[in-house]
Order: structure tokens, then C-alpha cells, then sequence
């Protein structure tokens, strides 16, 4: 197995400590004027989201992890298990709700994913940056009422919840934010 | 296509350029009142420092004089050597303001060359040093009388604990507490790695904040190339006589009531050669110019090396090295 030295770190870089995947944030070197030198390294574990510090003597390696991220369409969910396929490969893959966590509420059926895999199996599931979903739930719409100001929540078909515009109505289909959560516009169709 | 630019301009702008030179006219000046001599000393050297943690940059010469397959010539990492020469040869007290190239050291503080300001003392000795580097600081940067806390002093006030007493257990449990990751080639060097992590990285940033910290008395462990006092009845462990001084938590000049024993200069030496063997380093050549002076005769000095790249820093408030440099490391 391949692995990164102190001084290759850097911000990106996706190794393994301690049994598990951390990407690299920040990497500083430290010495003392005639001492050990050090790399005071800021990593983020990929399975938890956590952030922490470590240093490391200069010279020490990790082994760097398999992870890469790649896209892939999201086909349905069991319940338990989000599948998901690679268009290229038509290879299947199934993510836990760990994986996925808070992007259940912007997956839908057909939409392309990143997907960070790690020894092959997903990781982290992220939605596309924008998704285009139908408005199952809203108060009536108040026609002519384009000029902004007020808001209202609106549940969409993944069961997600955003504030959109009062003259929104059921069933139109809205442009959202998937990284704020935010309504941007009406979607065209 | 677009064409990516030559990055050809200096990194700092004319007033930066102008602050240095007002820094080393400064400097210049403060040694001049004082009757210190300014010395240039060869940057070029057929021998190398050998203190396992300093890594030399190698060239070679060829042409008159050269053996045929060239001369191996180091770059200096101090102008420590030259300088000592220069002393046991009557100089008396001297300073140099000097270009020196440390390999393997990149990053927010340190940069592979960089201006060390050195000077040499006889007559001095390390606490008596430690007072002219505090007018210098305070001539240069306004900072009030710095405090002195030995060693030991320092671990007691931001570790609570008694260094030279605590076990390896304890500083390594301490260090991992304070995220220090031990790596694979742990070995006999334990002890002094987790110090140096807890020095340089838990105690270093808190010191020194309003006024310079001088530290000083160090384990005999880390005397490099200071003297070593032996054990009295008042301090019963042998300390080395030397010190370090911070500011704004930043390390900024590391001193030595220099030690005057060729023979145990050169044991040093040899036990550094053990230790870069063990560590799979380079072989370096001892330098024998240096233990032929000392054989001689070095005057009873305390010398110092202060970076003045990061007294400038401290100045400008700059937060990384490059933003002092004209030209950096990317754009050498």
C-alpha cells in the first residue's frame, strides 16, 4: 500500500490513521531551532465529519487510503440501503444511512450523486449542488405576489422542507440549493 | 490558451525592502557603539554541522585546485565554525550578519535560506549575553526588560510538571494527551522527541506574549555546543549553559556560554556521526579547522544566533516568513 510522508502532505490528501479515512485539511512544520522537526496536521475523518489536530514527527508516514470520488445515479431506496449505479460501469452500489445522512431529503430517483467510495464501498453520498423537486405541500399560493418579501414553508416530494416564496403552489416543481437548502427559482421544465 | 506568469516580481513590496535595510542599519549601528567587529566568514565549507537534526544543502566545486571528480562543499546551516576560528585567533568580539541554508525546512517560520545574525562575546557568559540580546531587542522592536525562567521553570509554569524528574510515561502521555502521534521509529531518542514536541508546540506559542522570554539552563542533553556546568550542592544535575529567547510565541534566538574543550567538542561530534548513522542520515565530515582552533585555544565567549527574517516578521507583524522575502522558495 502506497504511503505519504510529512513533507507530501497536503490539503486533499486522503489517508488512513487509526483504521480509518481522514482527508488532510492543513499541514503546518514546526521546529525547534535545533530539535525534532514537527508537522502539526489538521485532518477530517470521513466517516464521522470530525475535525482534529494531530502532530506528527517529520519523516512519519501514512498509508494513504482508497478513496475516490466518483458520480453515480441514484436508483431507489429499500429503506435501509440507498442504492445507487455508476452510468459508465452500470455497476451497482448500496450506501448506509450513515453515507448518506442529511442528503435523503434532496435524493431523488435518477439524479446523479458524488459518491466518495473508500475500498469500494460508499462513503459519503453528497446531492447534486442543485436538484429540481415538485411541491407536495403548501399553503395556497398568492397569485400575483412575485415582488418577494414573505416566505412560507413548502414540503417537496423527497420530504424536504424550504422556505419558498408565497405565490408558490402545489405541484410546481422549484430549483433548489442543495448546499444552503434554499429556494433559487421556479424550475423551467 | 492562456500563459501562466513568470511569478518574476519580489514578493514584498518597497516598503518591506525598506524595513530591512532600516533593521540592519539598526543592527549594524547597536554593535557598532558597543566596539563588536562586523566579520565575514565563507559560506562554503568543507565540513558540516553534524547535530543530527540539521541538514545540509551539498554542492560541489571543480576547476583550479579541485580533485578531479570535484570538492564536495556544504552550505552553511550557522557561521558558528568560521567564527570560533576567528576568535581563537585573537579576534575579540565579533558579529556577522550571515546568509545560512538549512535543507528539509519549509513553512510558515522557516525557509531553506534565510539571515542569521551571529554574534560572539568573550569574556561573557550566557546570562550576561542574555542582557545585551534584550537591549538589542528592545532597541529594535521597543519591547520592555524580557522575563528569565530557567528550563525547568517553563515545564513547571505551562505542564506542571518537574521535567528532569518525570518519567517517559508521563511526558508521553502528556504528549499524546496534547495530540503528538508516535510514529513507528520511536527508538532511545523518546524522551527528547516528546519534549521537543512539548516545547515547541504546546509551551512555545504562549510565550513571550507582551515581553522577550529568554529560557535558560538547559538539560545536559541538549547542550549542542554550550558548556555544561556540573552538578552543585544548590542544583544537583549537570545544566547546559544555554538559552533561547521568544517573542510573541515565535522562537527567535538560541545562545551558548560556548564551550572551549576540543576533546569534548570532539566527542560530541562523534556521538552526533552515532546518531546520524543510527538514523540512516548522510555522512558528514567532522571539521577539523574548528577542533584545531579550539585545540588551540577558544577565549572563555558566549555566542548567539538570532533570525533576523523573523525579527522582521515580529516588526511588520507578518504571520508567514514569505511575507518578509523578497524572493521565497517558489520563486527562486
Amino acid at each position: 500500500m502506497a504511503g505519504y510522508s510529512t513533507s507530501e502532505f497536503k490539503s486533499g490528501l486522503k489517508v488512513m490513521m487509526d483504521g480509518d479515512p481522514y482527508t488532510i485539511m492543513e499541514n503546518e512544520f514546526v521546529k525547534p531551532g535545533k530539535g525534532q522537526a514537527f508537522n502539526r496536521v489538521k485532518l477530517r475523518n470521513l466517516k464521522t465529519g470530525r475535525v482534529i489536530d494531530r502532530t506528527f514527527k517529520s519523516g512519519d508516514s501514512l498509508e494513504a487510503a482508497d478513496v475516490i470520488e466518483t458520480q453515480l445515479q441514484y436508483l431507489y431506496s429499500d429503506g435501509e440501503f440507498w442504492h445507487l449505479m455508476s452510468p459508465e460501469t452500470y455497476e451497482q452500489y448500496s450506501a448506509d444511512t450513515a453515507a448518506v445522512g442529511d442528503s435523503t431529503k434532496w435524493l431523488k430517483e435518477q439524479d446523479t450523486c458524488t459518491v466518495t467510495l473508500w475500498n469500494g464501498a460508499p462513503l459519503l453520498v453528497s446531492p447534486p449542488n442543485f436538484v429540481t423537486l415538485k411541491v407536495t405541500e403548501t399553503d395556497p399560493g398568492i397569485r400575483g405576489d412575485t415582488s418577494g418579501g414573505g416566505s412560507k414553508p413548502a414540503t417537496l416530494e423527497t420530504g424536504a422542507v424550504v422556505r419558498v416564496p408565497l405565490f408558490i403552489d402545489v405541484d410546481e416543481v422549484l430549483k433548489i440549493d442543495t448546499r444552503t437548502g434554499e429556494y433559487v427559482e421556479r424550475a423551467k421544465e | 490558451m492562456v500563459k501562466t506568469e513568470v511569478p518574476w516580481r519580489p514578493r514584498v513590496d518597497k516598503k518591506v525592502l525598506e524595513a530591512r535595510a532600516r533593521l540592519l542599519a539598526n543592527i549594524r549601528h547597536f554593535f557598532a557603539r558597543r566596539g563588536v567587529l562586523e566579520v565575514e566568514t565563507p559560506i562554503l565549507s568543507t565540513a558540516a554541522a553534524t547535530a543530527p537534526h540539521l541538514h545540509s544543502l551539498v554542492t560541489a566545486y571543480q576547476g583550479p585546485q579541485a580533485p578531479k571528480e570535484g570538492q564536495q562543499l556544504f552550505l552553511q546551516t550557522s557561521p558558528e565554525h568560521a567564527m570560533k576560528r576567528l576568535l581563537a585567533a585573537g579576534s575579540g568580539p565579533i558579529y556577522q550578519v550571515a546568509r545560512v541554508f538549512r535543507n528539509g525546512e519549509n513553512g510558515r517560520r522557516h525557509n531553506p535560506e534565510f539571515t542569521l545574525l551571529e554574534w560572539y562575546r568573550p569574556g561573557f557568559d550566557h546570562l550576561a549575553l542574555m542582557a545585551e540580546v534584550d537591549s538589542l531587542l528592545s532597541l529594535l522592536l521597543g519591547t520592555p526588560v524580557g522575563e528569565r525562567l530557567s528550563y525547568r521553570e517553563v515545564f513547571h509554569r505551562y505542564l506542571e510538571i518537574d521535567v528532569f524528574t518525570a518519567s517517559d510515561k508521563t511526558l508521553a502521555r502528556l504528549a499524546n494527551a496534547q495530540g503528538f502521534r508516535d510514529g513507528v521509529a520511536r527508538g532511545g531518542q523518546a524522551r527528547q522527541i516528546y519534549l521537543d514536541f512539548l516545547l515547541a508546540t504546546i509551551i512555545e506559542p504562549r510565550l513571550g506574549g507582551e515581553r522577550p522570554c529568554f529560557i535558560y539552563d538547559y538539560p545536559a542533553s541538549e547542550a549542542q555546543l554550550a558548556r555544561i556546568r556540573p552538578p552543585s550542592e544548590s542544583c544537583p544535575r549537570p545544566l547546559a549553559e544555554r538559552f533561547e529567547v521568544y517573542l510573541k510565541g515565535m522562537e527567535l534566538a538560541n545562545g551558548y556560554h560556548e564551550l572551549c574543550d576540543a576533546v569534548e567538542q570532539r566527542q560530541r561530534f562523534e556521538a552526533d556521526l552515532i546518531q546520524r548513522r543510527r538514523r540512516g542520515l548522510s555522512e558528514v565530515p567532522l571539521d577539523e579547522f574548528l577542533l584545531a582552533a579550539l585545540e588551540q585555544g577558544l577565549p572563555e565567549c558566549a555566542g548567539v544566533a538570532l533570525g533576523v527574517d523573523r525579527l522582521l516578521m515580529l516588526q511588520l507583524n507578518s504571520a508567514r516568513i514569505e511575507e518578509v522575502l523578497a524572493f521565497p522558495l517558489m520563486r527562486i
